[in-house]
């Protein structure tokens, strides 16, 4: 067994781990480790070939591979080690991580500091208790993503789609690309969870009908899958006898939601928000635990890697002033989710605000010319109308540095417009 | 006249933007609430275009090439595209950006690659 000190340690070589790895560097940080379990840096998007990435932070649109590139060649430039092949087994309160790898064997890290980006997961069949038989041809959308943009192979030929998140919508069009049948998008909510523009690329281009309201009712097939029953969901999320569809097809893509994978901050007593699914964290995205930093998807699920890399980029700084000994500790107030609002991030602000802090959170319905408002007591600290909001997409809310009054903590609430 | 009605994709507003042509000239847009909205139902009733992704099979190798079109090509031609790739494989090395398939199906936009491929080693 190895045993390595480093100044920061960061668990993911995704888009988060990469721009934590990235701001701490530029913070002065030069003993500093990814760990990345993958044969190559870039996480996810490795494998998001179409674009639409870094609008926000790059001012163009990029594919997924792209945006990636960018960093890693960033990283690279500035020395950052990025050890890949390497999976990380444990992570302890103490900053110990260890992981094995087939170059290095068992390696332990004591780090100044941890910051965890392993990103999230896709929720599986398995959560959604979906009745039928366990035959093969059942995926989640993004294992089949994997397989034909990473590994050269195709998942089936005809092809229905549970839940219309935006990585089922993806698929359809890419399934399609590629010559499959894709028969249905099937969701059970009234509305889809995907971006407009992809459902209108990537469904209405190729006819593909988007069912809402409706769910998989059985599954067939004993060795593949050779057919789904779709049928109509009542306001209670129930099947509605009677409106059963039969499709004949040897594929069923899941898309039904991502969890942050949180497997390792468990292992080091790190709190976890039953909203999010995600850490506890305050401004300086610190968890529970003192010097383990937690960003990007295993945070909480982002809608955009632009978003993703901004909140990383902060990460990485303040683990760099954590690492220093001049991460500012002070009072602090929690941050709670008030009417309209779900799993703000962070859940804490440390006093005095000093600089800027972005509140992000998701809105638990559609609120069209709604103004998002953060109160601490009576007072007003910040307001911002917008002309739509939706749960398909995060929310943010800039609080300026300023005074805050006291009070047992700051709420986040959505004020309905007259629409 | 002829009236056709547009799912705007610029933002979560979805807005239902209805396009009036007449002997296919666009005289009227209603419903969108930005400008955005009004160039995108424009552009999108006379010529749809769409950016087209896919990968191309790298010999020697099971990862395959990501690639784009370098701008968006008109969307009734995406299934040309689509042929006119699915023949294709490439040699390593090659480099993000450069020309996968030069001027596709006669769009006059390029075919790049969205990735590198380091050269084969003996």
């Amino acid at each position: 067994m190895i045993e390595i000190k480093r100044d920061i340690v960061i668990i993911g070589g995704g888009p988060a781990g990469l721009a934590a790895a990235i701001a701490a560097r530029e913070a002065g940080i030069t003993s500093l480790t990814v760990l990345e379990r993958e044969a190559e840096p870039g996480g996810i998007l490795r494998q998001c070939i179409h674009n639409g990435f870094g609008l926000h932070r790059f001012g163009e649109e990029m594919t997924g591979p792209e945006y990636a590139q960018r960093d890693i060649d960033k990283a690279r430039e500035m020395g950052i080690e990025i050890l890949c092949d390497t999976t990380v087994l444990s992570v302890e309160a103490d900053h110990t991580a260890t992981c094995v790898s087939p170059a290095h064997g068992l390696t332990v890290y004591h780090a100044g500091a941890v910051i965890l980006a392993m990103g999230c997961r896709e929720r599986p069949r398995g959560a959604l208790g979906t009745p039928g038989t366990r035959c093969a041809g059942i995926y989640t959308a993004g294992s089949a993503q994997k397989f034909i943009n990473l590994e050269s192979l195709m998942p089936g030929r005809r092809v229905v789609i549970l839940g219309s998140g935006d990585i089922g919508l993806i698929m359809a069009r890419r399934m399609t690309l590629q010559g499959a049948k894709v028969l249905a998008c099937v969701e059970l909510m009234p509305y889809s969870s995907g971006l407009n523009r992809n459902i209108v690329q990537c469904l209405e281009d190729y006819g593909i009908p988007l069912y809402l309201s409706h769910t998989v009712t059985n599954v067939e097939g004993r060795e593949r899958l050779t057919g789904v029953t779709v049928a109509k969901v009542d306001e209670h999320r129930r099947p509605v006898p009677g409106t059963e569809i039969h499709f004949d097809c040897d594929t069923l893509l899941l898309s039904v939601g991502l969890i942050p994978e949180n497997e390792l901050s468990k292992g080091a007593g790190v709190t976890l928000s039953p909203t999010t699914s995600g850490a506890v964290v305050d401004d300086s995205l610190q968890t529970s635990v003192p010097g383990i930093f937690a960003c990007g998807n295993v945070l909480h699920v982002h809608d955009l890697v632009d978003f993703v890399s901004d909140e990383s980029f902060r990460a990485g700084k303040m683990a760099a002033a954590y690492v220093r000994g001049s991460l500012a500790a002070g009072a602090e107030l929690p941050v709670r989710d008030g009417p309209g609002v779900r799993g703000v991030v962070p859940q804490k602000l440390r006093l005095p605000v000093e600089e800027e802090v972005r509140l992000m959170f998701r809105p638990d319905a559609v609120y069209k010319n709604a103004t998002v408002v953060v109160t601490a007591g009576e007072t007003v600290l910040a307001r911002k109308r917008s002309l739509i909001l939706t749960p398909g997409e995060m929310a943010v809310i800039p609080l300026k540095p300023q005074e805050i009054p006291s009070c047992d903590g700051l709420t986040v609430h959505i004020e309905r417009g007259n629409n | 006249m002829e009236e056709r009605i547009i799912t705007c994709i610029n933002c979560p507003m979805g807005c239902r933007v209805t396009v009036r042509l007449e002997n296919g000239t666009v005289t009227q847009v209603s419903g969108n609430t930005c400008k955005r909205g009004e160039s995108y139902a424009r552009q999108e009733v006379v010529e749809p275009l769409r950016m087209v992704t896919a990968v191309v099979p790298v010999e020697g190798s099971v990862l395959p090439l990501s690639v784009k079109t370098a701008a968006p090509i008109p969307k009734a031609l995406i299934a040309d595209c689509m042929r006119c790739l699915s023949g294709l494989s490439v040699q390593p090395p090659i480099a993000a950006g450069s020309v996968v398939v030069a001027n596709i199906c006669g769009t006059g936009v390029d075919v790049i690659a969205t990735r590198s491929v380091a050269a084969v080693s003996a």
